[in-house]
């Protein structure tokens, strides 16, 4: 059990986490806590785990067959392991949700993209739906664009539009986690600017943990920074102290572009 | 002086390689033209005979000794009913076996000894349908000589048609679009049925009338089974007077098909047999081809809101 000073200051914690594909050990006993109402990035070159390590906290990895958990993920306040057995991924998910890579619309109209969350949960009252859809929309900076042509396909909105519909898509449902995976590397850099201050303005609603192979975008954005490599959590930091004086010389190397 | 004789060399190979270009797209054609003109000249043989017989007499009257009073509306009323239940059989079944395949079931040894013989039994020769539809449905299930049992043999045969198509469809389906759903807290079924379904219909409504524009035109399972030849009544309606006002004693009738009355035409000595068969074969060769326009004109509509 945390004590109540920490799991307010604290969303989660990371405890001994060990994650295999099949034989291969790709993430080595990470232990971190993420901040309540901050944004955590995950930082490090290709293949050092941090998308798997993010995969994690909404059970993606239960969808192929093969994989492996070792360790927690403890949720505050409730303060269940959410990579237990006993529980069911598909709660994970409901209260985590995820933005992924590349914009994912499904091939239905903007409305019905957002709302499907909630209808998921069994949501069909018109009304509560119209407000969340609503108001999940204007939390993701689009409504003014779309309110006139909520029925048109979502495909019919450029790139940066379709990921922000993606992350209105995971806001309707009132998340307590919100995870972003690399969202703007398919974006062009005008794009790319207004997701990253639409995220700076979500953090004020829930927490974020946010995959990035840009360090500016670290820098700009996050609150707290983790540095991995090779499926280990090297250096963990308020995102100040691991840009100006890292701790691990490695951590040093691959923010001044060194390597990586 | 050099660099321009470099060039001149430069350019006669490849203009001699040009030559190449030039033959093989040459034999392209006329292997191709031999492919079409062939069939060309079959179809125009067809009309040319069949032609003059089609008139709306053609497809009302029942089949006769005198050949000019002699119609395909028995054919074409089997055809319908039994093409009917082999849709309404193999479309679920395809359906829901492909689905099962390419989202439930788990990967192992079993499963992949099923996908094996299901893409091995679209090989299989329609006559080997045609014996287990005998044995099962005629003898076994003592389902008869019926449309039922036509129906469902030719269900089996394109059963294998309709799962495959139903997998590629859903195969085709990016997996960030899957995970989408499932990333929102979705059941399996749910992401079944609100996204893989909906959105890999084009593939399987092809995949259907293709199976169906085939099983159309089969013979030999349906002889094998052992449809009759001459008929000349009609299969209970489907549709009645009395509650419940439908009826399903169509299932158990005896029955005959296009192909078959075809067959039974084209072996009489009369040649004016020989034309209604033809006229026969071109209602059948007009069905199949409307049938896979079909297909090909759903498949233009249903992806056009659909880009990945």
């Amino acid at each position: 059990m945390q004590n109540n000073s920490e799991s307010k200051e604290y969303k989660s914690h990371v405890k001994g986490l060990n994650f295999y594909y099949g034989a291969f050990h790709a993430l080595k006993n990470i232990n971190m806590g993420l901040h309540d109402k901050k944004i955590t990035a995950l930082i490090g070159p290709s293949g050092c785990g941090k998308s798997t390590f993010l995969r994690c906290f909404n059970r993606m990895h239960d969808l192929y067959p093969g994989n492996r958990y070792e360790g927690e993920i403890v949720l505050h306040p409730d303060d269940v392991n959410i990579l237990s057995s006993k529980v069911d991924p598909i709660e994970v998910r409901m209260r985590i949700s995820m933005v992924f890579q590349k914009p994912n619309p499904f091939p239905k109209s903007i409305y019905e993209n957002v709302a499907y969350g909630l209808r998921v949960r069994g949501i069909k009252q018109r009304a509560m739906l119209d407000e969340k859809v609503e108001n999940a929309l204007r939390n993701s900076a689009l409504w003014e664009e779309v309110k006139d042509r909520l029925n048109d396909l979502a495909f019919n909105l450029s790139g940066g539009q379709q990921q922000r519909l993606c992350i209105a898509r995971a806001l309707a449902t009132d998340p307590e986690i919100l995870l972003f995976d690399e969202p703007t590397s398919a974006l062009d850099p005008i794009a790319t600017a207004s997701i990253e201050e639409l995220i700076a303005d979500l953090k004020d609603k829930v927490t974020i943990l946010i995959v990035t192979h840009n360090m500016q975008q670290a820098a700009r954005v996050s609150d707290f920074t983790a540095y991995m490599y090779l499926g280990e959590l090297i250096e963990f930091d308020e995102t100040d102290t691991i840009f100006i004086k890292p701790k691990h010389k490695q951590t040093e190397d691959y923010i001044t572009g060194r390597f990586g | 002086m050099n660099k321009a004789n470099e060039l001149i060399q430069l350019r006669k190979i490849i203009n001699t390689h040009k030559r190449w270009d030039l033959l093989f797209m040459i034999t392209g054609i006329i292997a191709l033209m031999i492919a079409i003109l062939t069939f060309i000249a079959l179809f125009a043989q067809m009309m040319i005979d069949g032609m003059p017989r089609l008139s709306w007499d053609f497809f009302t009257s029942f089949p006769s000794r005198r050949p000019e009073s002699a119609g395909i509306l028995s054919a074409w009323v089997g055809t319908t009913l039994v093409m009917l239940v082999t849709a309404a059989s193999a479309v679920p079944l395809g359906i829901g076996a492909g689905v099962y395949l390419e989202e439930y079931a788990p990967k192992n040894l079993l499963t992949e000894i099923l996908e094996i013989n299901v893409t091995n039994l679209a090989g299989v020769p329609s006559i080997i349908y045609g014996l287990l539809a005998l044995g099962l449905f005629v003898y076994q299930l003592g389902f008869g000589q019926s449309i039922l049992a036509a129906g469902l043999a030719l269900a089996l045969l394109i059963l294998p048609v309709v799962i495959v198509a139903t997998r590629e469809a859903i195969r085709s389906i990016p997996v960030a679009i899957r995970e989408g759903s499932y990333a929102l807290g979705a059941t399996k079924w749910q992401t079944v049925s609100d996204h893989l379904l909906p959105y890999s219909a084009a593939g399987i409504l092809t995949g259907i009338i293709i199976g169906l524009a085939r099983a159309i035109g089969e013979t030999a399972p349906i002889i094998t089974i052992g449809a009759l030849t001459f008929i000349a009544f009609l299969p209970p309606s489907p549709v009645t007077d009395e509650f419940p006002y439908i009826s399903f004693e169509w299932l158990t009738a005896p029955f005959t098909v296009m192909p078959i009355q075809m067959f039974n035409w084209v072996s009489r000595p009369e040649e004016a047999f020989q034309l209604n068969a033809a006229a026969a074969g071109l209602v059948l060769v007009v069905m199949t081809l409307t049938m896979n326009g079909l297909a090909i004109y759903l498949r233009y509509r249903m992806r056009k809101n659909i880009k990945w």
